[in-house]
């Protein structure tokens, strides 16, 4: 570990945390660009070229406005929530990995803002980290409608978190299976690896066909990536499950009483989630950057660009399914939500464990009481 | 699975409107202000202080219009017309005529007040002002000129629609003179000069007739 390790390390983390500020700039533009179309508007077209600069405006904008803080606020947490729901979004986007790595100065270095061996655990933990934010700003906020956005938040987050952890248990039984492998892994760089290929050798009589099938997790894992989809939607405090923010019902939910910078954090945290889940399930469920690089074929910096640009397609149409649905669906009412996590998602994903666990069981050891 | 139609149904609507605007089309919004709607004939839109062809006001000071108003928002005082330099036909004239646009509400009592058509409404609604004593226009602001522009206190603006004033006198020929629903238009009808006077409505002449 000398200074070109340090400095290494310090491009990664600035390189995710540039990346993640355009691309939130980008998809703030989208968002409303994408339900504007839907709602027959144009959506922001003033501010350059088809509006794509209105995010940069509204951002300078709440830069320099006055942060009000209301006199009833418990000062040291209303001013540290924001804090703590900007730093675990970043954190989380730093475990998606986003390319098979490069050669810098005779070091492998991965393409991921760090690449840790227990990487879903620590994305688990994190999105759990960014509910103490909501709760703590609706908390101290001191004002009723914040604290009930707070409440909501708590219990909306504790029962759509459960089924995520376990729909992504499955995932990681599942990349047991991988030839070669001994068992499941927590790395996503290691997952993203073991669905390098195809699923030829799987199933020997549609060989044929399954050659043409990338080896992406999705396939098996179908039930799992739809529990993964609707908790992270919901995990993200995204239409139809934003009754956090309720707007018509609670002003703005728990950021009501935040202005200014403070507000844009929350902002910044919200989208930067959005595209971290759906990067995390791109990952998990599409093969993260595999794809086609055409080594030999294109040019070097083309090939080595192209994961990147594979994991980005592969994360932008879930993106923009998100936004799908945010135009779509109404909001959901709070005991529907309630009871979407608890009694359907939860067993649903605990069935599927165990289904999926079950047939993992046979194909590596074969059926029990034979031998 | 009824549900799962449902959102299907849902998708589609939402997915396929998007993909039509992601072209362009059926798209509703007005990109205002370069693009303006069109108004409606008679349309209640800031006031004009109207001349007769010949450049004398038509406002003779009555205040009328000042009792008629219902917000109180307009001031007249009238004056004797210097013999030398008559303003107006007859005996006085208005000397000062201010409308507090901050209390106007629009309604028009002060046109049909108006015994000789000085006070109508143009088209104009852009009126936002930055300053309180700004939103009470004066003859200054409310009197066209001579050839019968009208004015606009921000006539510089890129975005000002100066056309929107040369409807300045449009819609009191739908009202009657005298109320009277068969002299619509027909006696007591004085035009302005300038682009603020407007053509006869297309079945005025026929209309006229069948009232005789």
């Amino acid at each position: 570990m000398d200074w070109v390790d340090l400095l290494l390390v310090a491009a990664r983390v600035v390189g995710v945390f540039a990346l993640l500020v355009v691309l939130t700039i980008v998809n703030i533009w989208l968002e409303r660009k994408i339900v504007a179309d839907m709602q027959n508007r144009v959506g922001p077209a003033r501010a350059g070229p088809w509006g794509i600069l209105q995010t940069l405006a509204d951002g300078v904008k709440l830069f320099f406005k006055e942060q009000v803080t209301p006199r009833k606020v418990d000062l040291g947490a209303y001013l540290l929530a924001p804090f703590l729901a900007v730093v675990p979004a970043f954190l989380i986007f730093m475990m998606v990995p986003l390319g098979p790595g490069l050669e810098v100065a005779g070091r492998q270095v991965p393409l991921q803002g760090a690449d840790l061996n227990i990487g879903i655990l620590f994305i688990l933990a994190m999105s759990s980290m960014a509910v103490y934010a909501v709760v703590l700003a609706g908390w101290s906020s001191g004002s009723k409608y914040p604290l009930l956005g707070g409440v909501r938040a708590t219990a909306q987050a504790i029962s759509y978190e459960a089924a995520m952890g376990l729909a992504m248990v499955a995932v990681v039984m599942f990349s047991a299976t991988a030839p070669g492998a001994e068992s499941g892994t927590l790395s996503l760089a290691e997952i993203v690896e073991r669905q390098s290929g195809n699923w030829s050798g799987t199933v020997a009589f549609l060989d044929p066909v399954l050659s043409l099938i990338p080896r992406w997790y999705v396939f098996p894992q179908v039930v799992a990536f739809v529990i993964f989809f609707l908790s992270a939607v919901a995990e993200t405090n995204r239409a139809p499950f934003d009754l956090v923010e309720a707007e018509q019902e609670l002003v703005g939910g728990f950021h009501t009483e935040y202005s200014g910078i403070r507000f844009a954090m929350f902002f910044l945290a919200e989208y930067i989630n959005i595209l971290s889940m759906c990067a995390i399930a791109a990952t998990l469920f599409f093969g993260g950057w595999n794809g086609p690089t055409w080594e030999g074929v294109m040019p070097g910096w083309i090939s080595a660009i192209l994961p990147v640009v594979w994991l980005m397609l592969k994360s932008y149409v879930l993106v923009v399914a998100f936004f799908w649905i945010r135009a779509t669906l109404p909001r959901l009412r709070y005991d529907q939500l309630m009871s979407l996590g608890w009694k359907r998602l939860i067993p649903a994903s605990m069935l599927w464990l165990v289904v999926s666990t079950v047939v993992i069981g046979f194909r590596q050891f074969g059926l029990p009481f034979i031998g | 699975m009824g549900i799962l139609k449902e959102f299907w149904k849902g998708f589609k609507v939402t997915g396929s409107i998007g993909l039509r605007g992601l072209f362009g089309k059926d798209i509703v919004t007005t990109r205002y202000p370069s693009e303006m709607r069109s108004k409606p004939t008679r349309f209640h839109g800031r006031h004009v202080l109207n001349r007769y062809p010949d450049g004398m006001e038509k406002c003779i000071g009555c205040e009328l219009c000042a009792g008629a108003c219902p917000a109180r928002c307009i001031y007249v005082r009238g004056a004797d017309n210097p013999p030398d330099d008559p303003r107006s036909p007859g005996e006085r004239f208005g000397y000062v005529y201010e409308i507090n646009m901050l209390r106007c509400i629009f309604c028009g009592l002060c046109v049909e007040a108006c015994p000789t058509e000085a006070i109508t409404m143009s088209h104009l609604f852009e009126m936002s002002v930055t300053n309180r004593n700004d939103a009470i226009h004066t003859k200054k602001e409310l009197l066209m000129a001579e050839d019968g522009s009208v004015p606009h206190i921000y006539r510089e603006d890129p975005f000002a629609d100066l056309a929107e004033l040369d409807a300045a006198d449009g819609w009191l020929r739908a009202t009657s003179p005298s109320g009277v629903a068969a002299y619509e238009g027909e006696t007591m009808w004085q035009a302005t000069p300038g682009p603020a006077s407007w053509a006869p409505e297309p079945d005025q002449e026929t209309r006229d007739s069948e009232h005789g």
